[in-house]
């Protein structure tokens, strides 16, 4: 599935966040993007998701030529598209194995019963891959969890979900090395021509193991800046400031 | 959140039909002496029940309405435009072939008969006064296992109903418990013999029929020494412009080492008011606990209260409530320590939604000369929406060094946050506040038997559907 998102302008409240953002992610690729704080990453996912706070005052955005942003978070859900949060909330009470059936269930079609044998199956497999502890399949979803464990969760929902386009925010945020890599082999294992993945990071270092095709930078709203690995690259050597003279320079 | 709610009532559907009334006995409107004596000549009461009757009515009528710590809703019920009493005249019958069709229809509705040929071992069915069905299977008889109705009770039975009747409650408890004792008719009377275990569920259902009437059911319960049995009681009435009246009494008697678990979904319309006293005395090593869930109503008031008397009694309380508007659940529990090692647990957890109102009210009670008693307490309150409302009044005493009591407390709301990033995996709004709020509960609704579970997750669903705009 490819997004496509032209001019895109949104805000929260009177705050004016994303400020003309251009992006365009064909199915089967992944993309990377990067970008000061504040610079409006997390406010892209969020409304790409379809998060109320946020207001969107001019632009569009499609999945295979859909428009997204006149559906409800759950039909944008349903329609493909899957968000790892870079804060994954806590439900108590409702176990990790319930909230996954019920999603899956959700996307059955009416009066379709889940086959719930396939269904463990499947998932015990996926965290097997995630290295999580089976354990995790009766406990509260996020509750009581690491950090780590929390971004695990995500992908493991990920997996089973099968989404056909995933925006993975921050997903590297409190992960040590170890996971880092278990997460990344996840998202690797998830790669294909029909899927695309969009990759918010602050860091370089998960792009060494999830290697993005195109590499974005985004600054006060907008894409600004668009290149291969190697840009990511100049990034955590140099900083933002030589981008933010060039941003300058061309405005 | 930008949830809206509609103020109008949730779809009880299952329960909102009523059929024709065809009484041969009605009591007429309002509650005076010579009520009483048209009830004991119907019922072919004996004298002492004659009496015991008039005594109530009298200390109904002296006791003031509790209004200067209950709701002031109280003031709506009108006792004048109330029937007390109302029947068929029939006798109650042992198979569903000979209950009238109107009245064979409704239960085949709410799904009794059903129930009772899959996992019981008796069933009382009572419609308005009296009951209609009641059966026990043959195997549970045969261990010497009575379960009839209070009338057959008090008359048949008298040698092991009158000791114990109004010991638990007496009759002065409160302006209600007074009532009941006056008016009383229809309930359960269930004695299981030493040592025998039940092992299938005793199962009574409640059906109100008629307008502008009172159902004033009586329960006595006694399990003799190392006896156990578990009952479940449910409850529905049509939804009428009028209001109705339902003022039960539950007395629980669980001897030595035996025990005792009394499950109740409730699910009475909107316009009933259901004000229940229930107590149950547990003696030594035995347990008596009270499964209860509040749904339905327009006042529910009810605290189910153990009377721990023997050394390491135990009593528990596990309550579920859901208001809605135009709901006031006013529920809690009453834990009497009167022994040493004594131990009691309150679980209670309320849901409130639109408008509706939870209360939550507990008593515990240590006094000075016990030794090593134990209380938990565990209140948790969820706010749906906006104008939703929660109170909690706790009231514990306890005196003495030796004891051990943790009381814990607290309201939270259904995050917009914990629903979006449900709705981003797919589910939709409605499906996700739905399940929230059975997370919320599900460590009490795994206490229930499997069966009223599933019916109590379908109940709650229904009455999330109308919270979300």
């Amino acid at each position: 599935m490819s997004l496509d998102i032209r001019n895109l302008h949104a805000r929260i409240g009177e705050r004016e966040i994303l400020q003309g953002l251009t992006l365009d992610v064909p199915a089967g690729e992944v993309h990377a993007i990067m970008g000061p704080n504040g610079s409006g990453k997390s406010t892209l996912a969020k409304v790409l998701a379809g998060h109320e706070d946020y207001e969107v005052t001019e632009g569009t955005a499609t999945l295979d030529g859909k428009d997204i942003l006149a559906m409800e978070a759950d039909e944008r859900s349903r329609a493909g598209l899957f968000l790892a949060f870079q804060y994954p909330i806590e439900i108590p009470g409702v176990s990790n194995a319930n909230f996954l059936r019920a999603a899956l269930q959700a996307r059955q079609p009416e009066g379709v019963e889940l086959d719930a044998v396939a269904f463990y199956h499947r998932m015990y497999a996926k965290m097997d891959l995630l290295e999580m502890n089976r354990q995790f399949t009766s406990r509260a979803v996020n509750e009581g969890f690491s950090g780590g464990e929390k971004k695990r969760n995500e992908i493991l929902q990920l997996m089973m979900l099968e989404p056909k386009f995933a925006v993975l925010d921050e997903t590297d945020s409190g992960l040590d090395i170890d996971a880092l890599k278990v997460v990344a082999q996840g998202v690797n294992a998830m790669r294909s021509p029909e899927r695309g993945f969009l990759v918010i990071t602050h860091y370089q270092r998960l792009l060494d193991y999830i290697q993005p095709d195109v590499v974005h930078v985004l600054m006060g709203g907008r894409i600004v800046k668009t290149g291969g690995p190697e840009l990511a690259l100049k990034l955590e050597a140099q900083g933002y400031d030589w981008l933010k003279d060039e941003v300058l320079v061309s405005a | 959140m930008s949830t809206t709610f509609s103020a109008d009532d949730i779809d009880r559907s299952k329960g909102d039909f009523y059929f024709p009334e065809r009484n041969k006995f009605d009591a007429g409107y309002g509650l005076t002496e010579r009520t009483i004596d048209y009830i004991c000549d119907v019922k072919n009461d004996p004298d002492w029940v004659r009496d015991f009757r008039k005594r109530a009515l009298k200390v109904f009528q002296d006791k003031p309405m509790p209004t200067h710590w209950a709701t002031k809703d109280l003031e709506n019920i009108r006792f004048d435009d109330i029937r007390y009493y109302l029947s068929d005249g029939q006798k109650p019958k042992r198979s569903w072939d000979d209950v009238p069709d109107d009245v064979k229809k409704t239960f085949e509705r709410l799904g009794i008969p059903e129930q009772e040929r899959k996992f019981l071992a008796g069933v009382e069915a009572q419609y308005d006064s009296e009951a209609a069905y009641s059966n026990i299977q043959k195997a549970v008889s045969d261990q010497g296992v009575i379960f009839v109705n209070s009338s057959e009770g008090l008359k048949e039975h008298e040698e092991i109903f009158r000791p114990w009747f109004g010991k638990v409650i007496p009759t002065g408890d409160n302006k209600f418990s007074a009532l009941n004792s006056a008016a009383f008719s229809g309930g359960s009377f269930i004695y299981v013999p030493k040592g025998v275990k039940v092992k299938h569920p005793l199962q009574a259902y409640f059906r109100i029929n008629s307008e502008n009437f009172g159902q004033f059911e009586r329960t006595l319960i006694i399990v003799d020494e190392g006896a156990e049995v578990m009952y479940m009681e449910g409850c529905t009435a049509p939804k009428f412009e009028t209001s109705t009246l339902h003022s039960a009494v539950v007395e629980l008697v669980a001897m030595k080492g035996a025990k005792l678990q009394y499950v109740t979904v409730q699910n009475w319309s909107s316009n009933v008011f259901n004000l229940v006293t229930k107590r149950g005395i547990a003696h030594e090593e035995a347990e008596v606990k009270w499964i209860d869930c509040n749904i339905g109503s327009r006042l529910t008031m009810k605290y189910p209260g153990v009377i721990m008397k023997g050394r390491k009694a135990r009593g528990e309380v596990i309550s579920i409530a859901l208001a809605n508007s135009g709901q006031h659940q006013d529920t809690g529990a009453k834990m009497i320590h009167a022994a040493d090692e004594t131990t009691s647990n309150i679980v209670s957890k309320s849901i409130s939604i639109g408008e509706g109102r939870s209360t939550y009210r507990g008593q515990v009670h240590i006094p000075r000369h016990l030794k090593n008693c134990k209380n938990n307490t565990e209140c948790d309150a969820l706010l749906i929406n906006s104008h939703s409302r929660t109170d909690t009044y706790p009231a514990i005493t306890v005196r003495g060094n030796q004891h051990a009591t943790q009381h814990e407390a607290s309201v939270s709301q259904v995050s917009a946050e914990q629903i979006f990033y449900m709705q981003q995996r797919g589910l939709s709004e409605g499906q996700a506040m739905s399940l929230s709020v059975n997370g919320f509960i599900n460590d009490l609704v795994r206490a229930f038997p499997m069966e009223y579970s599933v019916e109590l997750k379908r109940l709650i669903d229904l009455e999330m559907e109308g919270s979300v705009g």
